[in-house]
């Protein structure tokens, strides 16, 4: 009797916990996707906002609007290249760090760290607008830097074939510090035994990272990449901030994209078929990547 | 000398890479004290000549980005708070209560978890739009007032609560709420002082909703003002590094304070999610 009144009362108590969040995510998240995934088989547009009867369901045409669109196609192989090019990088210079921060005669372990950790936390419209200056081809320090080093200056943000690496260079310098932290994590999980006995098999340095660090690190490196991976799909505000997608275009990305087709020229149903399209390739992106670093894993 | 060798060539590499990180922060502070017009000279200055606050002061007399300052606290204070409070109650809910379909609910939620947002962003800015709080701080603070992953990671810290720490308190006659406030609240303290560093810093940086939300520079908030400042002012570099410190500063700030839980929060997220 008392057993069934407590359970009922925690029935009651939970569903009145959840309420606020469930009521909250449903309507600002999961009725907008719904609504996007709607959306963009309609062609709502300019007038569609104000009259909303003029709204025609359009079937697929958006989508292969979208997919015969060689602004799309432009977009995504902007944001491709950040991803294939940027996310090693970005792997690589946290692993780097990873390494430097954690070996064992380091010293001040923690100041680096938090040092390497800085550029995670600042405000990336505000790092994209340093960047700017910095890579001014005149005035800007790294172009000061380049001649130091007897190398050809850069005009970073004015030359196409220039302007994806230099969004690069920000997005490596903000965010590496974020993975340098799982990799230290994931380093100081590895068992000092597995080291003991490869050098005592007479393995040297080289040998101990390719046989040892690196394969206990494989869990590591598949969510260090899935997650990299998924946040640079969305690129969006180093652009935005830093070249507006110029020049030439030649650093829209499909996120870019998506907004000024849907908030700068209100055309909302093309919009979220753009979004769904980006959607759907980060999954499959994701599904590959576990795949194969899935089966790296195996021996 | 044999074995000191490594040690120093690692420390060299430590050093510059520190120099190569930090090299664009101390230059916008540098920067942001040149008098008008040195940043622009060739050679690059790496320090003002005449250190001067002129820029500081434009920043909040000329251009008011006292107020714009103001919307982002106001945001990321709103933002933080609800979200504190609604996950804390969800995650406590789901880690601890027994009820029909939790599982179920809580599963769909996490995988919710990989949809972008960008999918619901143009319906929602027409809700928004029709509730009239286009322009507001709560049309900016709607999508953040509870979250998913907040929900998630409260829940799984609150896994380790001892049920009979909860079953006491009923013994006691305690109501359900009234344990949530006066057991619960108190245990999960180290996730909601790490959960509110996230979302503080998640707030205060965010950009794309607020660009699309707020269209009155009087209610931008500071990344938007900063993003929308630099189309007029781009000659202007000491200006607009004092507006980036401005903006960079307060968040700096909270991490150097937090950092501990901060960190720690990085790796629940990486180990557990």
């Amino acid at each position: 009797m008392s057993a069934l009144t407590t359970e009922r009362r925690q029935q009651r108590a939970a569903w009145g916990f959840l309420a606020p969040a469930l009521i909250l995510i449903a309507v600002f998240f999961f009725v907008p996707v719904i609504a996007g995934l709607v959306m963009s088989f309609t062609d709502y547009d300019v007038y569609a906002i104000g009259a909303p009867d003029t709204i025609r369901f359009m079937g697929l045409r958006n989508y292969q609007q979208v997919l015969a669109d060689p602004e799309f196609w432009h977009a995504l192989r902007n944001t491709l290249y950040f991803v294939v090019v940027g996310g090693p990088l970005s792997v690589l210079a946290s692993l780097s760090a990873a390494l430097l921060v954690n070996a064992k005669i380091a010293r001040w372990k923690g100041l680096f760290r938090t040092i390497y950790f800085t550029p995670v936390v600042t405000t990336m419209v505000a790092v994209a607008i340093v960047f700017r200056y910095l890579l001014h081809p005149r005035y800007g320090l790294v172009n000061e830097g380049l001649t130091l080093l007897h190398l050809k200056p850069i005009d970073w943000l004015g030359d196409p074939h220039w302007s994806m690496p230099a969004i690069v260079l920000l997005a490596v310098w903000k965010n590496f510090g974020y993975n340098m932290l799982i990799f230290i994590a994931g380093l100081q999980g590895i068992p000092e035994e597995l080291y003991e006995a490869a050098e005592l098999d007479g393995a040297g340095a080289g040998a101990r990272f390719v046989h040892v660090t690196l394969p206990a690190l494989a869990p590591t490196f598949l969510f260090v990449g899935v997650m990299t991976m998924i946040g640079q799909f969305q690129i969006f505000a180093e652009p935005y901030v830093m070249t507006q997608g110029g020049p030439l275009r030649s650093t829209v990305s499909v996120v870019m994209l998506m907004y000024e087709q849907g908030f700068r020229w209100w055309r909302m149903g093309y919009a979220s078929a753009i979004a769904f399209v980006l959607f759907v390739i980060m999954l499959i992106a994701t599904l590959i990547q576990m795949r194969l670093q899935g089966e790296g894993r195996r021996p | 000398m044999k074995r000191a060798l490594p040690a120093i060539a690692l420390h060299a590499l430590l050093v510059v890479g520190a120099l190569l990180t930090l090299a664009p922060l101390l230059w916008m502070v540098s920067a942001s004290f040149m008098p008008t017009g040195q940043a622009n000279t060739f050679p690059p200055p790496l320090l003002p000549s005449r250190p001067t606050l002129e820029h500081y002061f434009d920043l909040f007399t000329r251009l008011n980005l006292a107020r714009t300052f103001a919307n982002s606290v106001v945001v990321t204070l709103g933002i933080t708070l609800s979200s504190l409070v609604v996950n804390s109650m969800a995650g406590y809910a789901f880690a601890k209560l027994r009820f029909r379909g939790r599982d179920a609910i809580f599963r769909v939620l996490v995988a919710a978890m990989v949809i972008p947002a960008q999918v619901g962003m143009m319906p929602l800015f027409l809700m928004v739009k029709g509730l009239g709080l286009v322009n507001t701080p709560w049309g900016v603070m709607i999508p953040g007032l509870a979250g998913v992953f907040g929900i998630f990671m409260i829940r799984q810290f609150a896994l380790s609560i001892p049920d009979e720490l909860l079953d006491a308190a009923r013994i006691d006659g305690a109501s359900e709420f009234r344990i949530y406030w006066t057991v619960v609240l108190p245990v999960l303290r180290p996730i909601l002082v790490t959960m509110a560093t996230f979302s503080v810093l998640s707030a205060w940086n965010d950009f794309m909703w607020p660009l699309i939300v707020l269209s009155d520079d009087r209610r931008y908030t500071l990344p938007v003002a900063l993003a929308s400042l630099v189309g007029e002012h781009v000659q202007d570099t000491e200006l607009m590094m004092a507006g980036s410190v401005l903006t960079v500063l307060p968040v700096l700030i909270v991490f150097l304070v937090m950092q501990r839980s901060y960190v720690r929060g990085v790796l629940m997220g990486s180990v557990k999610g």
